[in-house]
This record gives structure tokens, C-alpha cells and sequence, in this order.
């Protein structure tokens, strides 16, 4: 008989292993463009006149607009089928994961559906997000002040 | 009808196969089988406003589409037999509730379409019933929905991810009629290697197949030398490949007619499938589009159908449990 190890063996044998190298420079090109696409706005919104604080915003804001309109019109998902983390690690990606889900569940109703299931995928983030904001704002009261 | 052990039931009266259809999506239509089935819908909505109402209206349209291309009126079947990988099966209750044939709701994962030609002939051999309806659907846009993640999240599949077919087979199964027949089927037994990649699901199935093949052959006396194809449900190309691994440690040569529907329903190279089919409708459609078709015209004589499930549950997988498979065998003849 098979034991499980042996059978694990076999399986790592025929399976396939995804190409580290080039989603890894993939990812930092797209990644990267979409970066100079942010420097782009900040520094735009800073010449309008928009103070540092609000220039940082407003470049969220407007990434977050671009990247939620591209995933409504089925645009998104080729480009993150391409470039992986790097659209998914820059907001453009927590941008996605909201919109995604909030149209996939619209069948469902707009209670039920859009706005019960539209933080599945980026509900993790934001949960731990304000955890680990809480205790690095512990540590800068205790340690650093 | 005798049982032979092994999960084996032989008939004396060998039941028929009737009538069949399959109804696929455009990308199934697209790939080297598109030209078999009986109808490609362009649609991916199938004209409805949801995916499962999309899956269920497809599964609605084989049902009248076996039933028309037999002659047969909904009041002329005794019992059907469906599911699909919905919660609670819904494709089948809905695109069942307007026939008002007795129903009986089926859940074997990707492996129904074996699961319910094995009970329908079953009923038939214990005289039950004159003629039982057999169906099975999936869809990729629902199926996505429910086990992965949102359709337009921007994430990348893994390599050995399988994309869900778009489809729906069926079948009538009676005692009159010129075949192909049910000489034999074998139940199998839930096998659980401890794979845990819901990414990797050929490699979570692949053993209950050749458990399931192994158990057919020590309790028939058969071997690949009696079949001209033995095609599991879609275990994709690793699964596939593990499969014939798995055999030849077993010592037991598949003299080149081992065959998978799901590596062969897409053209990997040209539809970005990377493992290739998976899903109800992935060996079902292969079934009632191309395998029972090629055995009416005799290209096929003996045929042993081995569809595939995998038995988890989005949930399962969550509380990380390993991935418990199945798969049922078919033995077909002109």
C-alpha cells in the first residue's frame, strides 16, 4: 500500500510549479508603472496646490477610483492574470478585491448580497490592518514619545 | 442483476441507453470536441441574470433535448437523477421542478454522471422502473463563485488549477432500444490520500480512479485488453498522469487506452486551461457529446466510464481538512 508521503512524492513529481522568476519580474514592472502612475498624481495634486497630507490622499483615492472602474468594465482581472502582485500588493489590489466581490454577489440583493459579501476577500486586510495599526500606535506611545 | 463484490453489480438484462444529449458553453464549444455536442450556447448567461440560474437553464436544456431526440414525453420517465455542485443541488431542483418526473436529488461531485447512471441501472435491474432520466451540470462562472474567488478578481491560477467546464449531459436509460448498454457497474469507495490543494484536485482524485478501476478488473476478470477506452472524469492532465503512475507501480498496463476527459475537452495551448477540464458537465458532456455517439457509430465498443469527485466543501477546506474523493465506473458496449 501507498502511504501518503510516497503518494505526496508522486504528486510534487506531476505537478507543475509556478514560473517564480518571471511572475516575479512581471510583477515588479506593472508594479512599478503603477507606482510612477501614483508619483504622477502626487505630484500633479502637489502643483494644483494640494498640501503634502492631501496630495498623498487624493493619489489613493484616485488609484482606487481607476483600478474599481477597470474591474467593472472586465479590465482588471487580465491585468492581474498577468501581473499577479503587482497589482494585487499596491492599493489598485484592495481596490479589486472590494469591487470584485460587490458585483459577483449583486444577484443576491444589495443587502444580502453586495454589501454583506463586498469585505470577503479584502476583510482580512483591513481587520489586521487596524490590529497591527493599534499595536505599532502602542509601541510609538510607550517606547517612543 | 448479480454482485460480483468489489462494489460490482453485473446485469442480466443489460440496460440501454436510450437517448443523450450534451449543451456546453462557448469555450467548450471552442475546444478539439466543440464539434460533438449537441448544442454550443454562445451566451455565457445562458439568456438568464444569474450564473445559477445560467447553470440550471443549461441542465434544463439537455434534459428536453434527450427527451426530444428520444421521443419521449416527461409522464414516459419513471424516476430522474440529477445534481451538480451547487449548494443543495440547486441546478438540478430548478431546471427539474417543471417536468414533474419523481426526482431524486444526487450529490457525487464531479462524479454524478457515473453516480447516476450506476443508480438508474440499478433501479432498472431491480425492476423498478421502465425508463430513468440521468443528468448532471456545471458551470465555471458559478462554480468560481462558490468555490474560488470573484470572477473579475485579478489573481493568477496556479498550474495545476483546473478551469470548470460549462455544460450539461444526460441521459435516458431503459430496457428496449439497441444500446450502447450498461453490462456492469462498480460503486467505489471514498479514498483520501491527504491532498490538501484545492488547487491540485487530479491529484486528489487520481487514486479513487485507479481504486476504483482496480476494484472493476479484480472483480470482472478484465483488463485494458478488454476495453477499447477507459476514460476517467477529469482529472486533467497531472491527474492524468499521476493515474498512470499510479498504475504502472500497480504493474498494470494500460496498452495505450487510458484516456481523461478533462485533458481532453480543452486545447491547453490555445484556452489558457493550464490542467485542463474539471467539473459535472466536464465528463458528462464528453460522455453524451462524443463517447456514446462514437459507440453508436461503432468506432467504440467497450468503453469503461469512470467519472471523478472530489468531496470537500469550501468550509473543509477552511477548517483544513484533506480533500476525500470518489469515482464510479461505467461499463459500456455497442
Amino acid at each position: 500500500m501507498l502511504t501518503q508521503k510516497e503518494y505526496q512524492k508522486i504528486v510534487d513529481k506531476h505537478s507543475g510549479k509556478s514560473p517564480i522568476i518571471k511572475d516575479t519580474l512581471r510583477a515588479f514592472f506593472v508594479g512599478g508603472l503603477i507606482c510612477t502612475l501614483g508619483e504622477i498624481f502626487r505630484k500633479t495634486y502637489l502643483s494644483a496646490g494640494l498640501g503634502k497630507d492631501m496630495a498623498g490622499s487624493a493619489t489613493a483615492i484616485t488609484l482606487i477610483f481607476i483600478a474599481s472602474v477597470l474591474t467593472a468594465f472586465g479590465i482588471f482581472d487580465r491585468i492581474g492574470k498577468y501581473a499577479g502582485a503587482g497589482t494585487l500588493v499596491p492599493i489598485t489590489g484592495f481596490s479589486n478585491a472590494v469591487t470584485s466581490p460587490a458585483m459577483e454577489f449583486k444577484s443576491e440583493g444589495m443587502v444580502p448580497g453586495t454589501a454583506t459579501k463586498i469585505f470577503t476577500v479584502a476583510g482580512p486586510v483591513i481587520v489586521y490592518g487596524t490590529l497591527s495599526s493599534v499595536i505599532a500606535g502602542i509601541i510609538y506611545i510607550l517606547f517612543m514619545r | 442483476m448479480k454482485n460480483l463484490g468489489n462494489g460490482t453489480v453485473v446485469f442480466d438484462k443489460r440496460p440501454s441507453v436510450l437517448s443523450f444529449s450534451a449543451v456546453v458553453g462557448k469555450k467548450e464549444g471552442d475546444g478539439p470536441y466543440g464539434k460533438y455536442f449537441d448544442e454550443v450556447e454562445e451566451d455565457a448567461y445562458f439568456g438568464q441574470e444569474t450564473w445559477e440560474k445560467a447553470e440550471s437553464e443549461n441542465l434544463r436544456r439537455s434534459v428536453g433535448l434527450t427527451l426530444k431526440k428520444g421521443g419521449f414525453k416527461a409522464e414516459d420517465i419513471d424516476f430522474s437523477l440529477s445534481g451538480d455542485l451547487l449548494n443543495q443541488c440547486t441546478s438540478s431542483g430548478y431546471a427539474l421542478r417543471s417536468l414533474g418526473i419523481p426526482f431524486l436529488g444526487i450529490y457525487g461531485a464531479c462524479s454524478t454522471m457515473a453516480e447516476s447512471m450506476l443508480l438508474g441501472s440499478l433501479i432498472l435491474g431491480g425492476g423498478g422502473g421502465k425508463r430513468i432520466l440521468c443528468a448532471t451540470s456545471s458551470n465555471f462562472c458559478s462554480a468560481e463563485k462558490q468555490f474560488r474567488t470573484p470572477l473579475e478578481y485579478g489573481g493568477q491560477r496556479t498550474p495545476n488549477a483546473q478551469w470548470t467546464v460549462t455544460g450539461s449531459g444526460s441521459v435516458v436509460l431503459g430496457h428496449e432500444g439497441d444500446g450502447p448498454f450498461i453490462d456492469c457497474v462498480t460503486c467505489g469507495k471514498i479514498v483520501d490520500m491527504g491532498i490538501k490543494d484545492i488547487g491540485n484536485m487530479g491529484a486528489a482524485m487520481a487514486p479513487a480512479f485507479t481504486d476504483t478501476i482496480k476494484k472493476h478488473f479484480d472483480a470482472t476478470g478484465r483488463d485494458f485488453s478488454y476495453y477499447d477506452l477507459v476514460i476517467s472524469g477529469d482529472l486533467g492532465l497531472i491527474g492524468k498522469s499521476i493515474a498512470e503512475e499510479l498504475f504502472q507501480r500497480d504493474k498494470i498496463d494500460t496498452l495505450g487506452k487510458y484516456n481523461d476527459c478533462g485533458a481532453l475537452i480543452f486545447d491547453k495551448k490555445t484556452q489558457d486551461t493550464h490542467a485542463g477540464g474539471s467539473g459535472c458537465g466536464c465528463a458528462a458532456s464528453m460522455l453524451c457529446g462524443y463517447i456514446l455517439p462514437e459507440m453508436r457509430k461503432g468506432n467504440l465498443r467497450r468503453v469503461l466510464f469512470a467519472a471523478t469527485g472530489a468531496l470537500m466543501s469550501p468550509t473543509s477546506t477552511m477548517q483544513g481538512e484533506s480533500i476525500p474523493s470518489i469515482s464510479h465506473a461505467i461499463s459500456l458496449e455497442a
